[in-house]
C-alpha cells in the first residue's frame, strides 16, 4: 500500500463502508479541530464516539465518550486517530485487540507510523494516514467547494443532495483532479 | 472513476462545476440572492462557527462564486481561492491578512501603475510600508530585506512593458527571508506559467483581464498555493493567534494548507466587503472555458504584429518579450514556453503628436484604458493613464511620450495589422 498518495476510490470506498467511528483524542473544545470532526461525521449519519479519557460519560457534541477504544460497547467500524505520530503505535495496538476487528485505522493530517500502520495491514485492516476525514468526505462529496477549496475532483454527475440544509453525500462517479 | 490527472483543457472546463445538486443544470447557475434559508439554528450556528460548509450570505460565500473559485484554484494547482469584487481588492485582501501597521514588504518597481499608486498612496495610510526594488538586481532584492520585511511581491508578466521576473531567484530570497512570495499573474494566467511551480506561496489576478477575456466583468482572485507554514513562522498573528471573534479559533490550526485563503475570506472579506457579484463570477468561470484557446491566440497574434511593427521604419522600438531580440527573451522561453503574453509596447516615431494621432487613427483597435479582451486594445499611456506624471516620470515609468501600449486580440492578425498600417500611415 502506498501511503504516499491515495487513490479517491479507496478513500471514498472507506467512508462508504464504515457506518460506527471511534475518534481517539476527540476533545470538548469546539475550537478544536478534532471537534470539528467529530460534529461533522455525525452530521453526516456516521455514529460518532468519541474516545477520550478525561471525559468519558459526557458529551461531545451530543456523542457519549468512552475511556478508551476497549471501553466501547458496540462493534467499531473505523479508529480515527488525533494523536501524535508517536502515540498513534499504542492506540493502532490497543484497536487490533478489539473483537471483532475494525476494518479501517485512520491517522489524521500530520499523523504518520508507518510501523504500526504494517501490523494493521497485517491483519486485514486498511489504513489511512496523513488524511482529515472531515475534508476527505467534504472533498468527494463538493461541499468543500463551497469554501473555495480545490477538491481536486471533477465530475459530469450531480451531487448527491441529502435531507437538511446544503448537505452532500459522497455516492457518485468522479474524476479525480490534479 | 479512474484517477489519471486531467489536463489543463479539461480543468479549464470542469473544475468546481458539477450538474447542479438540486436541478441537474448543465451550465453553472446563477445563485442571485444576497442569503440562504436556514433549516435550523443549529445549522446556522455551526456555519457562523466555521464548523460545517455552506452558504450563509453572498459576502462571505455563494456557490457560482464558488465555482470561479475552484476553477482558478485547480488551474494555478492552489489549495484553494477566494474570488473578490477586482485585482485590487484581490491585492488589498492578502496584504490585509498579512501585514500590521509599520510592517514592510518589497515589491518589484515593475508594475501596473494602479498596484503602484495602491502601495504607494492607501497602503501607506494602513502603515503597510512598500519598499520598491528592481528584480533583476539580486543584490538590491538581497539588501531590500530587513527585520521588518513580512512578504514580496511581483507581476510574472509586468503590466505595461511585457518584462518577465526571475521567479525563482526571488522566491529563493523570499524563502531566505522566511516570507511569502505573491505573485500577480494577470498577465500570463496559469495557461502560460503557474507561479506555484517556480516557488510562489501566494497567487492573485485581476480576472477583469485575460481570465474572464471579454472586457465584461470586474473581478479578482487570491490563491493560497498552500506553500507557506504559517504555525512554524509565527510572524503572522491573524493566521497564528487565536481569533477572539471566533472563540479562539486559530485557523491555520484548523485550516491547515487552505487556511490562508479561509483567513482572506473569513476574516479579510467578511470585514473589507469587496465581494464580487454572482453574474460576475458566472461570465468570468464562462470566459475561463476556453481560456487555452483564446491564451494561445493572444500570444501568435502578438508575436505576429510585434514582428511586423519591428520592421516597420515609422517604429522605433518594440518591446516585447516574444522578440528574440528582446532582453527578457530568455527568461520568457524558460517561464512562459507558450507565447510571452500579448500586452507590449511600442516607440513611435515623432514622439507625444505622433503617438495621440497613432491612437486617434485606429478603426479596429479600441481606445481604451484596459487589456486583455478579446478585442485589440491601444493606448497612449503619456496623454491618458499617466498623464499627470512630470516626463522624467513618465520616463521611468515606461510611459515616455513616444510610448504606444498595445493588448492584441484575437481577431483574424492581418485585420490588425491592416489597422496599425492604415493608421501608421496617418503619421
Ligand atoms: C497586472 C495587473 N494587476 C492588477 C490590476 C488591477 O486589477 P483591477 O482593475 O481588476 O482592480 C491590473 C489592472 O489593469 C493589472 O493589469
Amino acid at each position: 500500500m502506498n501511503h504516499e498518495r491515495y487513490d479517491d476510490t479507496y478513500i471514498r470506498g472507506i467512508l462508504d463502508e464504515v457506518k460506527t467511528i471511534a475518534v481517539v483524542g476527540a476533545s470538548a473544545n469546539t475550537v478544536r479541530p478534532s471537534y470539528f470532526v467529530v460534529k461533522y461525521l455525525i452530521s453526516k449519519d456516521y455514529d460518532v464516539i468519541p474516545v477520550n479519557p478525561g471525559h468519558s460519560g459526557r458529551e461531545i457534541a451530543g456523542a457519549m465518550t468512552f475511556a478508551s477504544l476497549t471501553d466501547i460497547d458496540r462493534p467499531v467500524d473505523m479508529v480515527d486517530i488525533f494523536r501524535n505520530s508517536e502515540a498513534a503505535m499504542g492506540v493502532v495496538e490497543e484497536a487490533l485487540e478489539l473483537d471483532p476487528l475494525p476494518k479501517v485505522i485512520w491517522m489524521q493530517l500530520s499523523v504518520r507510523n508507518d510501523e504500526a500502520a504494517k501490523l494493521a495491514e497485517a491483519k486485514g485492516v486498511k489504513v489511512v494516514m496523513n488524511r482529515c476525514p472531515k475534508i476527505e468526505y467534504a472533498r468527494l462529496c463538493g461541499e468543500i467547494g463551497w469554501a473555495g477549496v480545490a477538491s481536486n475532483v471533477i465530475s459530469a454527475r450531480k451531487p448527491k443532495l441529502q435531507q437538511g440544509f446544503q448537505r452532500f453525500g459522497i455516492n457518485r462517479h468522479t474524476k479525480a483532479g490534479q | 472513476m479512474s484517477s489519471n490527472q486531467p489536463g489543463f483543457s479539461t480543468l479549464a472546463i470542469h473544475a468546481g462545476a458539477a450538474p447542479d445538486a438540486a436541478t441537474g443544470a448543465r451550465a453553472t447557475p446563477i445563485y442571485q440572492t444576497t442569503a440562504f434559508a436556514f433549516d435550523d439554528v443549529d445549522q446556522a450556528a455551526a456555519l457562523f462557527g466555521l464548523q460545517a460548509f455552506g452558504n450563509i450570505y453572498t459576502r462571505i460565500t455563494n456557490p457560482t462564486t464558488a465555482v470561479l473559485e475552484e476553477r482558478v484554484a485547480a488551474l494555478e494547482g492552489g489549495t484553494a481561492a477566494l474570488a473578490v469584487a477586482s485585482g485590487h481588492a484581490a491585492q488589498l485582501g492578502v496584504f490585509h491578512t498579512l501585514l500590521q501597521p509599520g510592517d514592510e514588504f518589497i515589491a518589484s518597481n515593475r508594475l501596473y501603475g494602479g498596484s503602484i499608486n495602491q502601495f504607494n498612496h492607501s497602503f501607506k495610510n494602513f502603515g503597510w510600508n512598500v519598499v520598491w526594488v528592481d528584480m533583476a538586481d539580486e543584490e538590491a532584492l538581497k539588501n531590500a530585506v530587513s527585520g521588518k520585511t513580512k512578504a514580496i511581491f511581483l507581476e510574472s508578466l509586468a503590466n505595461p512593458g511585457g518584462v518577465v521576473i526571475d521567479i525563482e531567484m526571488v522566491s529563493k530570497v523570499a524563502k531566505a527571508a522566511g516570507v511569502p512570495l505573491i505573485v500577480d499573474n494577470t498577465l500570463a494566467t496559469p495557461y502560460l506559467c503557474r507561479p506555484i511551480e517556480h516557488g510562489a506561496d501566494i497567487v492573485v489576478h485581476s480576472l477583469t483581464k485575460f481570465m474572464g477575456g471579454h472586457g465584461n466583468s470586474m473581478g479578482g482572485i487570491i490563491v493560497d498555493c498552500g506553500t507557506f507554514d504559517w504555525i512554524a513562522s509565527g510572524r503572522y498573528p491573524m493566521l497564528s493567534e487565536p481569533r477572539p471573534e471566533y472563540q479562539g479559533m486559530v485557523l491555520a490550526e484548523t485550516f491547515g494548507n487552505f487556511a490562508f485563503a479561509i483567513a482572506c475570506r473569513v476574516l479579510g472579506l467578511r470585514d473589507l466587503g469587496a465581494a464580487i457579484s454572482p453574474f460576475n463570477a458566472f461570465l468570468i468561470a464562462t470566459g475561463i472555458e476556453t481560456l487555452p484557446l483564446r491564451m494561445q491566440k493572444h500570444c501568435d497574434n502578438a508575436l505576429a504584429v510585434a514582428e511586423w511593427l519591428e520592421a516597420h521604419d515609422k517604429v522605433e522600438w518594440v518591446q516585447y518579450a516574444g522578440l528574440a531580440s528582446d532582453p527578457c527573451h530568455a527568461l520568457a522561453q524558460k517561464y512562459l514556453p507558450k507565447g510571452a503574453g500579448s500586452v507590449f509596447t511600442f516607440g513611435v516615431k515623432g514622439g507625444y503628436e505622433a503617438g495621440v494621432k497613432l491612437v486617434s487613427s485606429t478603426g479596429l483597435l479600441s481606445h481604451v484604458a484596459n487589456i486583455g479582451d478579446a478585442k485589440s486594445l491601444i493606448i497612449h499611456p503619456a496623454s491618458t493613464t499617466h498623464r499627470q506624471l512630470t516626463d522624467e516620470q513618465k520616463t521611468a515609468a515606461g510611459a515616455g511620450p513616444e510610448v504606444v501600449r498595445l493588448s492584441i486580440g484575437i481577431e483574424d492578425v492581418a485585420d490588425i495589422i491592416a489597422d496599425l498600417e492604415q493608421a501608421l500611415a496617418e503619421i
